[in-house]
């Protein structure tokens, strides 16, 4: 039950390389908060700074408005959840879940109690006796939860809790993750460079970049309204089209493509305005009809999505890609028409990468 | 096309030079073993194989000397100190060494081996003595542990280091943000992971200085604070010819130990070490 307020945060490690710049972050009381991030992105090292095995270089963290930027880790009542999950070999899963409460000196008759319930709560109650080498990765992963969540802290950090799962696991060990957040109502911080973890996961989320923040917003908003190309073009599983362009009076060109200047941002553009056209392919319908406002260019390859097939065609060097629902998909070679959904299009501007 | 050679193309001749190569080579290692099981109970042994009229007397002669079965104890008491100090000194460095980056790590470490060699070799001896006479720790037990110590320790960090270095740093990190004490990730930990690592080392420092003669012939003046190695030295008679008799039933005795040592870390060890786990 914590409010995470991280004021310009700034880390370089020895040999100059700045991980975190002048980084300002609120992370709400209850909220599932996810930092996703290519790697190198300072995504790990923001995590360990908010536990304190990295000290920052400078900047003040504050935990429910207590100043804990200098506090050791131990002090500051949070539950880390490691990559490798970091159980103890040489210990069963009962003394691993039971280690940090002994550490805090909890009375023997509260230590078992904790454990059971935390055992009980992720049905490893038949592991107790095993060592963390004789359970799958799953169960690991179940007994590095229980092992934090039996010491109640006011914060969880995970840090790609689920990149040692298979793909199938992970996804069952996402939906157990999220219904165990929401029943716990703890403030918790996951790190991941799996998008759809994060998207299917957080209340909010942040997408990290050489050490800074290029967007904090709900996963719809991430997914509708990307802040710039950088997101733009790292959310969604596939890319978004992201065509250069010249504004021209009332529309831009794209090529030798005319699209219309979306009313709404109308004022904000100007003739010779360098612009990046932005649209989901999951917005662009493919028709064979022709039309104004739209790309004209032969199928290259289709790709098929399951319920949906990607098409990319070639607009005279532009590639461009739609969806068509599976069984309408064109073939390859045909002449077809690309149309993007007026609502759905964004208009970034070249220089800065920001959304207009 | 050329036609691949297997082994049934190998002709008679090779087999049989093959065979005579591998007797020779088993024999060589195996012959003295045999010896060292048999000679002991011979009662007139030599240096052939041979066994008669079996029987303890060569052991009762043996016993007939005051110091030959005090100079076994000193060995162990020399080898089991070396071994402890090895573990209490060589463990936390190599822990730091493992964990703390600094310039020229690597390029000290193989310095630090490298000098082991000649440390308690024999192109130190000279100094060793000196030093050891400065020191005032000529004659003593803990004279020939710190000598010992010393030339071992380089190595043995070295081994320890590959352990320590397998232990994923999240294991300490994350007992770190349980709130556990530096002291208390050591003993509850570190120790207890690399367990199988330190004792490899014991084993390796208990048999290194069991074996050692140099050291304890040059430190040691006193006749009944010699170990077995040195002992095994003055079993000869009034001629300066080598009693057989009690040299092969001392050296038997002197192997045993050793044997046994490695028969109960194995049973208990494994000499394999379980690291990470793997997701």
């Amino acid at each position: 039950m914590s409010t995470v307020s991280i004021k310009k945060i700034t880390k370089v490690f020895p040999g100059g390389v700045r991980a975190l710049d002048n980084l300002d972050l609120t992370i709400k009381d209850g909220e599932f908060f996810a930092l996703l991030g290519p790697s190198g992105c300072g995504k790990t090292t923001l995590l360990r700074t908010l536990g304190g095995l990295e000290s920052p270089t400078d900047g003040q963290i504050n935990i429910d408005k207590e100043d804990v930027t200098w506090k050791s880790p131990g002090a500051r009542n949070i539950a880390m959840v490691f990559q490798d999950y970091a159980l103890y070999p040489h210990m069963n899963v009962k003394e691993n879940i039971a280690y940090p409460l002994k550490v805090r000196k909890f009375a023997k008759e509260e230590i078992e109690k904790r454990v059971s319930q935390a055992a009980k709560a992720l049905s490893i109650e038949t592991l107790l006796d095993r060592r963390p080498g004789q359970i799958s990765g799953g169960q690991q992963q179940r007994v590095a939860v229980a092992r934090a969540m039996a010491c109640t802290p006011n914060l969880y950090l995970f840090d790609e809790p689920l990149s040692n799962l298979d793909a199938r696991l992970r996804l069952e060990a996402r939906t157990f993750l999220k219904q165990l957040q929401r029943e716990l109502g703890v403030t918790t911080i996951l790190v991941t460079h799996d998008q759809s973890e994060a998207l299917a996961l957080a209340d909010r989320m942040a997408v990290m970049d050489k050490g800074q923040i290029k967007q904090v917003g709900s996963p719809a908003e991430f997914f509708h309204r990307p802040a710039n190309t950088f997101v733009a073009a790292f959310i969604g599983s596939t890319p978004m089209n992201l065509l250069d362009g010249i504004a021209k009076k009332g529309f831009i060109e794209i090529g030798r493509t005319k699209y219309p200047i979306p009313s709404k941002i109308k004022k904000k553009i100007k003739e010779g305005h360098e612009v990046v056209f932005g649209v989901r392919p999951e917005y662009a319908t493919i028709s064979r009809s022709a039309g104004k406002s739209g790309f004209i260019g032969k199928v290259k390859v289709t790709e098929n999505l399951g319920t949906h097939y990607l098409v990319t065609i070639d607009s005279q060097g532009l590639l461009v890609r739609g969806t068509v629902t599976d069984g309408s998909e064109p073939k390859i070679g045909t002449t077809v028409m690309l149309k993007a959904e007026p609502a759905r299009v964004l208009i970034y501007d070249k220089k800065t990468g920001d959304l207009i | 096309m050329t036609k691949l050679r297997t082994i049934s193309d190998k002709t008679l001749s090779e087999k049989v030079s093959t065979g005579i190569f591998i007797v020779l080579v088993v024999s060589f290692f195996l012959l003295p073993l045999i010896w060292l099981l048999l000679a002991p109970f011979d009662s007139a042994p030599s240096y052939r194989l041979h066994l008669s009229n079996p029987s303890l007397n060569n052991f009762k002669e043996m016993a007939q000397n005051p110091y030959a079965y005090r100079s076994l104890i000193n060995s162990v008491v020399f080898s089991a100190g070396t071994g402890l100090a090895i573990i209490l000194v060589g463990a936390p460095a190599s822990y730091v060494l493992s964990r703390v980056k600094f310039k020229g790590r690597d390029g000290f470490l193989y310095i630090l081996l490298l000098f082991s060699s000649i440390v308690s070799g024999s192109a130190a001896m000279v100094p060793l003595f000196l030093l050891a006479l400065k020191l005032n720790i000529l004659d003593t037990y803990h004279g020939v542990i710190l000598v010992l110590t010393g030339g071992l320790l380089p190595a043995a960090i070295f081994i320890l280091k590959d352990f320590t270095d397998s232990l994923p740093r999240s294991y300490e990190e994350s007992a770190q943000i349980f709130g556990a004490s530096s002291f208390r990730i050591l003993k509850d930990i570190v120790v207890p992971v690399i367990r199988p690592g330190l004792a490899v080392i014991f084993v390796w420092t208990f048999v290194q200085a069991w074996s050692n003669f140099l050291v304890p012939f040059i430190v040691i003046r006193d006749v009944n604070k010699q170990p077995g190695a040195v002992m095994m030295y003055s079993f000869y008679n009034e001629g300066g010819q080598a009693v057989i008799r009690t040299v092969a039933a001392f050296a038997l005795l002197y192997t045993i130990p050793i044997i046994l040592m490695y028969y109960y870390v194995n049973k208990k060890y494994g000499f394999r070490f379980y690291g990470g786990i793997k997701g």
